[in-house]
């Protein structure tokens, strides 16, 4: 186990209490709003914030263990740390940037130089060494931090929302590079993110963080069709509903009530929808559909080649439809509509 | 074209008497300058005693300033250290205290029956006062205080994360110091280390009161300007070019943080 760690941190009002262990090759994507605790937590892990209770090993080290008052500060704990805004140092080149973590933990100068050159080689940057960190584009900078997080090759990486300061077109040929870098990285890798995309990408597990605590761990595909929360629901595109689930049948919490395909499952579940499965009538359906549901149109918006509308229904749903059916249908802010979905596409699992 | 926005009448007549008031003085001391004989005033022992005197203790000041005010700047700006406010008021008191008053509680404190000065002398027979010494003190002592302030107000609104991804990479806090902080604050640093080499040279009151005018030991240049005056004058003058023109060389190295203030 490379990265074991309790921690406990309280703030004003705002209290972290995650268990976070990563083990060695695993990133692990923490997903969660502004304010959920997540750089938090990674300014413990890296010493940079101490801890009230808990404890974190890095590889074989305790690093730190609040009951014992153990603390190694950051400079002595394995770690690489790249910031959101990379935070390159302003004053000295590119390959000085990469080699200042060598430097520090006494490499000499030339030893640090030529190792520092090889990772700007393996990141593609090495005719960018003698620039300033201010010559650079967003992308550049991003693999310079990299490099310089890296070259030391710590047993813990720590990523803060790596991609966030990159424009669209940056964003996604550096995830694709990020990605094939933290797979040859082979240590513990945290990344913190509030975009759900990076967290797929990028990560072999993700772990849901909100107010502070954990509300789910899965892999990426699990976290995105089984959200067990509003907001990971919100972020995938997911319609989630709660009930008390008996024989096939679940009824709302909100009221109503659905019908799923599993009828083994009983006792409070959480019922995803996929905007996709849902469909759209203009009447009452007829036939199989045993899930349908009358409401009022409250909001259409063009997403790509697509549509998605917001229907005010019980229980509210959004559903995801051609621009052919919105056409067809005449569809419009207020009409009243229908919506059905098979029991089949239906997915209830336990909350 | 003149745009709308002139001048009222009476704002240009006072600005104009403004500046011809800080204007004419330096004028006339150009005016009156002996330019022919100025190699002569100023190759003449005196004069090279002062200059030499000036430059040596200004100097020394100057490292003592920067060598033990930086570390009071560093610990006022990163510190938590309880009672900062009153060590900034307690700091940059010199910057306001006239230097005669300066020079008194020198004296009182370093003279030979000063609280830390009889001890100076009764152990190690060491007389600060009226010795070259005692000008670099009370040189220091005026000018640390323009050091302090620029290089704290430096440290401040310098980024922290700064130091803190320097600690992340294993740097040791001195090493973060030496290799991060210090050079982001570079430019501040040679401000206030050459505001501070400028007050140091021009220091008189504090000086005079504090270690006397004794030519050779103690008589840097505005002592020696000062002393001249009633004799020779034109040698007072001489000298007090010298001191124009560092001054000068001083606003030019500046320019950057003073000069160009003023949006065009």
């Amino acid at each position: 186990m490379s990265l074991a760690s309790q921690l406990r941190v309280t703030r004003d009002s705002f209290t972290l209490d995650l268990d976070l262990d990563v083990p060695d090759g695993e990133v692990v994507g923490l997903l969660g709003p502004n304010g959920s605790g997540k750089s938090t937590a990674l300014r413990c892990l890296a010493g940079l914030s101490p801890l009230a209770q808990g404890r974190v090993q890095i590889g074989d080290t305790i690093v730190e263990d609040a009951s014992r008052s153990t603390y190694l500060p950051p400079e002595r704990r394995s770690v690489g740390y790249v910031f959101q805004d990379y935070l390159l140092f302003p004053h000295m080149s590119v390959a000085d940037n990469v080699a200042f973590g060598l430097r520090a933990r006494g490499v000499d100068k030339r030893t640090a130089r030529s190792r520092a050159g090889e990772w700007l080689e393996r990141l593609d940057i090495a005719d960018l060494a003698d620039r300033k960190p201010r010559q650079l584009s967003g992308g550049q900078a991003q693999r310079a931090a990299l490099a310089r997080a890296l070259v030391t090759v710590p047993d813990l990486l720590l990523l803060d929302e790596p991609l966030a300061a990159l424009d669209a077109a940056t964003r996604a040929s550096v995830r694709a590079l990020m990605r094939s870098h933290l797979a040859d990285f082979g240590g513990a890798v945290v990344l913190v993110t509030h975009d759900p995309i990076d967290a797929m990408v990028l990560a072999d597990r993700v772990v849901v963080l909100e107010d502070g605590r954990a509300v789910q761990s899965g892999s990426p595909a699990d976290v995105a069709q089984r959200p067990a929360s509003n907001y990971v629901a919100q972020l995938v595109g997911v319609n989630i509903v709660r009930g008390d689930a008996l024989e096939g049948a679940v009824s709302l919490t909100q009221g109503g009530s659905v019908h799923v395909a599993d009828s083994r499952i009983s006792g409070p579940v959480i019922v995803a929808i996929r905007p996709e499965a849902i469909s759209v009538h203009r009447k009452q359906p007829e036939g199989s559909a045993r899930n349908a549901w009358p409401g009022r149109v409250t909001s259409i918006e063009s997403r790509g080649d697509v549509v998605r509308i917001e229907v005010a229904s019980e229980p509210p749903l959004a559903a995801i439809v051609t621009p052919g059916a919105v056409a067809s249908l005449g569809l419009h802010e207020g009409a009243s509509v229908w919506l059905s979905v098979k029991a089949t596409d239906l997915d209830a699992y336990p909350t | 074209m003149s745009s709308r926005r002139t001048t009222p009448i009476p704002v240009g007549i006072l600005a104009a008497v403004g500046v011809a008031f800080l204007a004419i003085p330096l004028v006339g001391l150009l005016l009156r300058t002996p330019w022919s004989r100025l190699p002569e005033l100023l190759s003449s022992p005196v004069a090279l005693q002062a200059l030499r005197l000036s430059l040596v203790c200004s100097l020394s000041a100057t490292v003592i300033a920067v060598a033990i005010g930086v570390p009071v700047a560093w610990v006022l700006a990163r510190s938590a250290v309880p009672g900062t406010t009153f060590v900034r008021a307690l700091v940059t008191l010199p910057l306001v205290l006239p230097p005669v008053v300066g020079g008194v509680a020198l004296l009182l404190a370093f003279g030979r029956r000063g609280l830390i000065g009889q001890f100076l002398y009764d152990w190690f027979g060491v007389q600060l006062p009226f010795s070259t010494a005692g000008v670099i003190m009370a040189e220091a002592f005026v000018a640390m205080p323009f050091l302090v302030i620029t290089v704290e107000g430096a440290l401040r609104s310098a980024d922290p994360r700064f130091d803190e991804a320097a600690a992340t990479l294993g740097a040791s806090q001195w090493t973060v110091l030496r290799r991060v902080t210090m050079p982001l604050i570079a430019p501040a640093l040679l401000a206030g280390t050459v505001l501070a080499w400028a007050r140091a040279l021009g220091e008189f009151g504090a000086t005079i009161t504090f270690a006397g005018n004794l030519p050779g030991v103690t008589q840097t240049m505005p002592l020696a300007v000062y002393a001249a005056l009633d004799g020779d004058r034109d040698a007072a003058i001489a000298l007090s070019l010298v001191l124009l023109i560092a001054s000068l060389a001083v606003l030019l190295l500046l320019r950057d943080r003073y000069l160009r203030s003023a949006p065009s």
